[in-house]
């Protein structure tokens, strides 16, 4: 049924971008999300429950709702509609007969199963992935997990088992179940910092000093998160430690200092300072010693990014002709190149394998101008004719700010507000092709920054 | 923190000119509701519409005293005061409230329902300052004088280009912060609610600094001026019309304590 459903989507889908590509010259280039072969075919049964407590149930299906969920997510499977399953429930590899998985209807190519036990206040989880066709050694993968009860371990197993499928089956790209969310949370005239696990469960608060804190952005090992704060002498960058769980030490400097972004070497980081009078890209030790100015142009320049790939490679956001727009240049401030022509471009946030950039964009700024601002992914390497090549993301939704890409590079991560005002804003995810919206969070969450990993 | 404080002073200035406007008018008011049509009776033998009017004193306080409220009305059947309750038809009271204070009172009768207002200012204790001779070494001035003669600078959209029509406020604004040279100014950038809110704090970091840099030009050293940008994090305005991204538009002027 949603099988179905989801085909008859994907055609409608197909037929717009036709009509849209018709219509736009622009709408031409394949993300990662389209390109590749066709969705492995995958079963996902409840795993077996082999204790009988009650509570046991309740993790079970805390568990086996994350598992199918992360599958889901993924968006390299097809996965098999429960009511088409074997009736058997199978706990491990002695208990299965691929061959009826491998039949119609449930002509699964490959099969997750496993059995979910809790003994004393431990969980003792074992998961198989089969290969439903290789009837003589079917087994791909066999894990066993084991943690202290609860919730949240269950719904983490979950993740892990998913993320070790999704990395055998992907060709080799890590998953991303495991990955976490750090955004900012609005509430009682403050700003904070918060985390939350991709799929949004798990929403936590990660700072409490009660101002305006922006901006936060992970450091690619997931121990530091480095944001811009409000105090007395205006925004400041600051630093969170995620091992000492506390604050630690990031010289202030004069003027505002704001949008932070991590090298991908983990030991520098990039951001906008106007300690010299005009906003300019600046970077610093990830300890805050040894700060260098990279741009030097009247006008605004904020919002840096890494090119995570190379970390030799910039993009960031300048208003030196006027309105904003989104320029790439080399880390030492070399070779700049602007990227977009028209409109109010913000927000960049570069794919991981580095072809790609997201960004939000009004393309018909200006006063009286009913224009939309938009989630836009664009091509870094110049199109035929020289022009950058660009796909829109989000269509008349709102208003959308802040993409983040996740670490495989199929999802992005967004700020939205589907009246405008500030308060109402959400975070949403969005395939990179910009298929498959769902909310993440309630009113009140804004400029999410997806982990590294 | 300062803000915080930016706004405290804000809503208090506001306050007091809205009490300045509330005695000329207040007066009017009671005199009204004493001796005119109010205490005529009622045209027709339907029931009459009640009257109402409150009165405080005195209007504005320094927090911690007591202020005494004053109500009279007419062919009312029940008479509240929010924040007090059910009160009688006509009364006194003596309330000692801790912020700046509605008192509002509505007043139901047969023939309907009517309200009366009366807004009591609390002074918020600020740091004490020097005494102070007419121009001196220590002399920060009035709240209120330092807004008449220091007032903010309004902004196109997207630009942080100080306007021809300002001119005359910086060069009032420089004037002013000659003859009172104790007075040290905070200048915050703002903008109005489109756009990103990262760029949007360094456009506002920009029309701070162009404020900045007017009054430096004007004679004022530098000094004595701070620049924080806030762009759209602390909105003045909150609809989606041009005035009000104009008024959010902006760089404001507060003293630097």
């Amino acid at each position: 049924m949603q099988y179905a459903h989801r085909r008859s989507l994907g055609a409608l889908l197909v037929l717009l971008l036709c009509t849209a590509s018709s219509l736009f010259a622009q709408d031409t280039f394949k993300t990662e999300t389209s390109s590749g072969v066709a969705n492995i075919r995958i079963a996902v049964p409840d795993f077996k429950q082999l204790a009988a407590d009650p509570q046991a149930a309740n993790f079970k299906h805390v568990f086996d709702t994350t598992l199918f969920n992360d599958l889901t997510n993924a968006a390299i499977f097809d996965i098999v509609s429960k009511s088409l399953l074997p009736q058997s429930v199978p706990g491990g590899p002695s208990e299965i007969s691929v061959a009826q998985w491998a039949a119609a209807p449930t002509s699964a190519a490959m099969v997750a199963f496993g059995a979910f036990n809790l003994q004393g206040d431990k969980l003792v989880i074992n998961g198989f992935l089969f290969d439903a066709k290789n009837t003589q050694f079917p087994q791909v993968l066999a894990k066993q997990y084991t943690d202290a009860a609860s919730e949240d371990a269950a719904r983490q197993i979950a993740h892990r088992f998913a993320d070790e499928i999704i990395f055998r089956l992907s060709g080799g790209s890590q998953g991303i179940a495991e990955s976490k969310i750090y955004y900012v949370k609005i509430g009682g005239g403050n700003k904070e910092i918060w985390a939350m696990d991709y799929d949004g469960a798990n929403q936590h608060a990660v700072t409490h000093l009660g101002t305006i804190s922006l901006s936060p952005r992970i450091s690619p090992d997931n121990t530091r998160v480095a944001f811009s704060s409000l105090g007395r002498d205006g925004f400041q960058i600051r630093m969170f430690s995620l091992v000492l769980n506390r604050m630690v030490n990031f010289p202030a400097v004069g003027g505002t200092n704001l949008s932070p972004t991590w090298n991908p070497n983990g030991h520098e980081i990039a951001f906008s300072s106007s300690r010299s009078g005009d906003p300019e890209i600046w970077a610093a030790d990830a300890n805050g010693s040894g700060s260098r100015r990279i741009t030097s142009f009247r006008g605004p320049d904020v919002s840096p990014v890494f090119n995570p790939r190379t970390g030799a490679q910039l993009a960031w956001i300048s208003g030196r002709t006027g309105l904003p727009q989104l320029y790439i240049m080399d880390a030492d401030g070399s070779a700049v190149q602007r990227l977009t022509d028209t409109g109010y471009a913000t927000s960049p946030s570069w794919s991981p394998n580095g072809q790609f950039i997201t960004f939000a964009w009004d393309r018909k700024y200006g006063p009286g101008a009913p224009g939309g601002q938009d989630i836009y992914v664009i091509e870094v390497a110049p199109g035929p004719g020289g022009a950058h090549r660009w796909i829109q993301l989000t269509h008349d939704g709102g208003r959308c700010d802040f993409p983040s890409w996740s670490p495989d590079g199929r999802h992005i991560v967004y700020a939205n507000s589907p009246d405008g005002r500030a308060e109402h804003t959400r975070i949403m995810t969005v395939l990179a092709d910009g298929t498959q919206k769902h909310e993440l969070t309630g009113a009140g969450a804004d400029m999410p920054n997806w982990s590294w990993k | 923190m300062s803000a915080i404080q930016i706004k405290i002073r804000k809503a208090l200035l506001l306050a007091a000119t809205a009490v300045a406007i509330g005695a000329v008018t207040g007066c009017h008011k009671k005199d009204s509701g004493i001796d005119t049509s109010a205490l005529a009776p009622a045209p027709a033998a339907s029931a009459a519409a009640p009257t109402a009017s409150i009165t405080a004193d005195p209007l504005a306080i320094d927090q911690g005293q007591s202020v005494v409220l004053n109500w009279r009305t007419q062919n009312a059947t029940s008479v509240t005061i929010d924040g007090i309750g059910p009160v009688n038809n006509n009364g006194t009271q003596t309330v000692t409230p801790t912020n700046s204070t509605n008192f509002h009172l509505t007043a139901k009768g047969d023939g309907g329902s009517t309200e009366a207002n009366v807004r009591v200012t609390v002074r918020v204790p600020v740091a004490p300052t020097a005494p102070s001779s007419n121009i001196s070494e220590t002399d920060m001035g009035s709240e209120a004088a330092f807004h008449q003669n220091v007032q903010d600078i309004f902004f196109d959209y997207d630009s942080y280009d100080v306007r021809p029509d300002a001119a005359s406020s910086v060069s009032q604004a420089a004037s002013y912060l000659t003859s009172h040279p104790a007075i040290k100014v905070v200048i915050g950038g703002y903008c109005d609610d489109r756009g990103s809110a990262e760029y949007n704090l360094a456009l506002g970091e920009n029309r701070a600094n162009a404020a900045r840099t007017a009054l430096v030009n004007a004679g004022v050293p530098a000094s004595r001026l701070r620049v924080i940008s806030y762009g759209k994090e602390k909105q003045f305005c909150t609809e989606e019309n041009e005035s009000c991204w104009q008024q959010n538009r902006r760089a404001q002027f507060s003293l630097d304590r």
